[in-house]
């Protein structure tokens, strides 16, 4: 953490208030927030989705949305006030003074531009240096982040790159004039945790090195630990505590930010119950599904999404499959339901076998294992109410329609949400709600077996909190087993009695969650937990 | 797969269907009522049964089907697209002879709609919701739901009989014997009317789809960057947004290019425009097989090249694209 002297701060933000346009569902995205950075400091805004962070930045940046306007206050860059400036000197203080990076890396990039044009582009729109100077400093700042081969890579289009090498294009554009401030907006949200560890770390040196600001925008207490040396804390569009990371972190004064720690899961496994010895629900046999991009000439490229993958899986019991994108997780998970075809091995459902099953005799067993998907906002049809959505499985099985309902009425109620939900649609529902609509869908055709995709991912962790509690009370009444495809491994620690980690289709190592968070045996193992961000503030 | 292996791919592929197609152009010929002998002899006046043997004999129709197409194919193998009897001069001699009016006429009109419409949409995208986008919008609804025989009609009353601004009909001043350039004006001059006409139903096409596709681009990450880098918003709108928005335009394009020798009969036809849709016309009233599969055969085969030109400018413009062959 950089020593922070009483300097003149880069950025200070004076009552901020930004109003929303008038049907929204609060009138002021931001209210009466105060900040300020000094030269170097890092300063986390943290929230969860909605509170108004990231507003923030695009109203430094000059980039809010036409709906939303700047009602009052200041945001004045090394004590210039920039609301007060037209389009024309904005778009001069833009690129030059502040650097942005986004969420996206996959997405920020122009598609159909090469790295090098589009890092050559922010000298042009400033007009600093000679053509010449202008592709040297390109190459200069794309070794300067770290990137391989940069003569090469500067060449070629943002596709051809993963989405680690992206960001890292990214920080040196943002970066490329020197700017007081760099605004960083959920840079590394969208990334693997080994990959985000790297990241974060050059976003470090950088700043030392050059003594920028950063304004770090995030929704992630593991990686504010990582990073930050002063934290604001965002609820609902208004500052509810500003201290330096210790405070913050060892010492939270406001309820809101006490709740938000509380519900960051520890990496420490808690206690769990031993399950009963028995026969398994699930059990999978050298599983293995191949990706293949076909070609006319020439041989085709192969992806072993699943190699020989075996594991079972207990009444009762939750067994986490953990990896990094790519890892082919989420291809097993689906490979179970046969939602994907797997291309060899077995699939056992207590005595059945899934696996050799025809057509209309898979649609009839397939109820007994169920799913939760990742996203809650596309995993059910906006057009049919919660009801129909829940009770459609159980008709297709032949339970009649008014006795469906009933049912989703029920299992509504033990998801913690009220019966006259039955009557509402998707888009009436939080995140949160969604998923557990999402739940109560998959128990409404008493499953063996729950798989879970990711199904805590796309929420704030309060929610997460709320939904993996639920998750585990329902296992506890239920006894369901429980296939948890997680890239978490806070989560993973959380909710999993044994845990399964896969690297390139393969499961390298598997064991009971405790075990295996004490003394990983694989070195993927251990590269992962050792880039779980916060690891040594949040580890219990 | 790099550029040569997609081109022989293509190139290859596009052969096969060639041939399927020109087999499939016999069959169909053949099953519409009534052949060439039974046309002149009606035209003649003078149908006896010995009158049409001869004329089929004439013709090889009195020849077993397959033999027919053996010798069709063999012809077009060799590029020999036939003779036809009805014209007494070899087909390809006679569509070599009318496909460059009709390639001037689709050309212009092609480079004028592409031109005109992605310029207007792209406009109306900058200023979506004022009354410029209103009305490049109604105009591009207006032309794409008009009949194109009713619009041609209209402008040469307007234009040529109203106004006197260019020619009413034709493809260049009849007995005016221009040499030179004095020529080229005087084609230039008469192309105006019929190219516009024939491409407003595209301009129309490209305008809205490039107002779309400009404005889901405007919402893009990469545009946030792009301004986040400090560009002027003409740039942001040029190098980034109309770069990607034309995209999905240079598809539709490709579909208009397959049309430029099948596509103009009607404009051809009341402006007089001596082209190949005109020759098709004919040849299909007299029931000239050999003309008309002619016409067929380089009709598809422009379908087809233009195609793997199409893919091939899409390779260019989308470096994300490996155009699977």
């Amino acid at each position: 953490m950089a020593d922070v002297s009483k300097a003149e701060p880069v950025l200070s933000i004076e009552n901020l208030t930004l109003a929303l346009p008038p049907l929204a569902d609060r009138a002021h995205a931001v209210e009466n927030v105060s900040l300020s950075i000094a030269p170097g400091e890092t300063l986390c805004i943290v929230g969860e989705s909605g509170s108004g962070k990231s507003m923030i930045a695009h109203a430094v940046m000059g980039l809010l949305p036409k709906a939303v306007k700047p009602k009052g206050g200041a945001i004045k860059l090394a004590g210039r006030d920039l609301l007060s400036l037209d389009e024309a000197a904005m778009q001069d203080v833009r690129g030059r003074e502040i650097g942005m990076i986004f969420q996206e890396p996959m997405t920020s990039l122009n598609p159909v531009m090469r790295i090098e044009d589009q890092i050559f582009e922010t000298f042009e729109a400033h007009g600093l240096l000679a053509k010449s100077e202008r592709r040297a400093r390109t190459l200069a700042l794309l070794t300067e982040v770290g990137l391989p081969d940069p003569a090469r890579l500067a060449k070629a289009y943002p596709h051809e790159l993963s989405g680690g090498q992206r960001q890292r294009v990214m920080i040196a554009m943002a970066l490329a004039l020197e700017p007081k401030l760099l605004i960083a907006d959920e840079p590394t949200t969208a990334l693997d945790v080994t990959t985000q560890a790297q990241i974060l770390k050059l976003l470090d040196n950088l700043r030392q090195k050059h003594g920028t600001a950063v304004l770090f925008i995030t929704h992630d207490f593991g990686v504010v630990a990582e990073i930050a040396d002063r934290i604001a804390v965002l609820q609902q569009g208004k500052l509810v505590e500003q201290g330096t990371a210790d405070q913050v972190l060892s010492n939270p004064q406001h309820d809101y930010t006490k709740r938000l720690l509380a519900a960051v899961p520890s990496l420490i496994p808690p206690q769990r119950p031993a399950i009963v010895e028995s026969k398994p629900v699930l059990s999978v046999t050298d599983l293995g599904k191949v990706y293949r991009k076909r070609s006319f000439f020439g041989a085709a490229r192969e992806v072993k999404a699943a190699d020989n993958v075996s594991f079972t899986l207990a009444k009762g019991e939750t067994l986490g499959l953990v990896g990094e994108s790519g890892s082919g997780k989420s291809t097993v998970g689906r490979c179970c339901l046969r939602l994907i075809e797997p291309d060899g091995g077995r699939i056992m459902l207590g005595d059945l076998v899934l696996s050799d099953l025809g057509k209309s005799a898979l649609r009839q067993h397939r109820k007994r294992i169920q799913m939760i998907f990742q996203d809650p906002f596309a995993s059910l049809n906006p057009r049919q109410t919660v009801g129909r959505i829940i009770s459609d499985g159980p008709v297709a099985h032949g339970t009649s329609r008014k006795d469906a309902l009933a049912r989703a009425k029920e299992l509504l109620e033990l998801v913690g949400l009220s019966a006259n939900a039955v009557d509402r649609y998707p888009h009436e529902f939080s995140g949160g709600q969604r998923q557990r609509v999402g739940i109560a869908r998959a128990l409404a055709l008493e499953p063996d077996v729950l798989v879970a995709d990711e199904a805590v991912s796309a929420l704030d962790v309060s929610v997460q909190a709320q939904i993996l509690t639920l998750i585990k009370e329902i296992q506890q009444r239920l006894g369901l087993a429980i296939l948890f495809v997680t890239h978490d491994l806070r989560v993973a620690a959380q909710i999993c009695d044994r845990i399964a980690v896969m690297q390139r289709g393969r499961i390298v190592e598997t064991g009971p969650t405790a075990a295996l968070f004490a003394a990983p045996q694989h070195a993927y193992t251990q590269a992962l937990l050792a880039a779980v961000p916060g690891g040594a503030r949040f580890g219990h | 797969m790099n550029l040569l292996q997609f081109l022989s791919g293509r190139l290859v592929k596009g052969v096969l269907v060639l041939f399927a197609i020109a087999l499939l152009n016999f069959f169909l010929i053949r099953a519409a009522p009534g052949d060439p002998a039974q046309v002149l002899a009606g035209e003649a006046g003078a149908a006896d049964a010995q009158l049409l043997e001869q004329l089929r004999a004439r013709f090889g129709l009195d020849q077993p089907l397959l033999t027919q197409l053996w010798i069709y194919l063999k012809g077009y193998a060799t590029l020999d697209l036939g003779f036809s009897y009805r014209q007494q001069r070899p087909v390809l001699d006679l569509v070599l002879d009318r496909l460059p009016a009709t390639l001037l006429l689709t050309g212009a009109a092609f480079i004028v709609s592409l031109g005109l419409g992605v310029v207007m949409g792209a406009l109306a995208a900058r200023r979506a919701g004022r009354w410029s986008d209103s009305l490049i919008t109604t105009l591009s609804l207006v032309f794409y739901a008009t009949p194109l025989f009713w619009i041609a009609l209209m402008s040469q009353i307007l234009f040529s009989l109203k106004l006197g601004l260019v020619p009413n009909v034709g493809f260049e001043t009849i007995g005016a014997n221009y040499t030179g350039l004095a020529r080229a004006l005087d084609i230039g001059h008469h192309l105006i009317l019929p190219s516009i006409t024939l491409g407003l139903f595209f301009t129309a096409l490209y305008a809205r789809m490039m107002r779309a596709s400009m404005l889901e681009v405007a919402g893009a990450d990469f545009v946030k960057t792009a301004r986040a880098k400090g560009l002027s918003p003409a740039i942001v709108s040029r190098r980034h947004v109309a770069r990607n928005a034309i995209l999905p335009v240079v598809t539709l394009a490709g579909l208009q290019a397959g049309q430029l020798v099948g596509g103009a009969v009607l404009t051809e036809t009341v402006f007089a425009w001596p082209g190949i849709g005109r020759l098709m016309f004919d040849a299909l009233v007299q029931r000239d097989y050999s003309v008309l599969l002619g016409v067929f055969f380089i009709s598809s085969a422009m379908v087809v090249g233009f195609n793997i030109l199409t893919d091939l400018v899409y390779r260019l413009a989308d470096p994300r694209i490996e155009a699977a062959s």
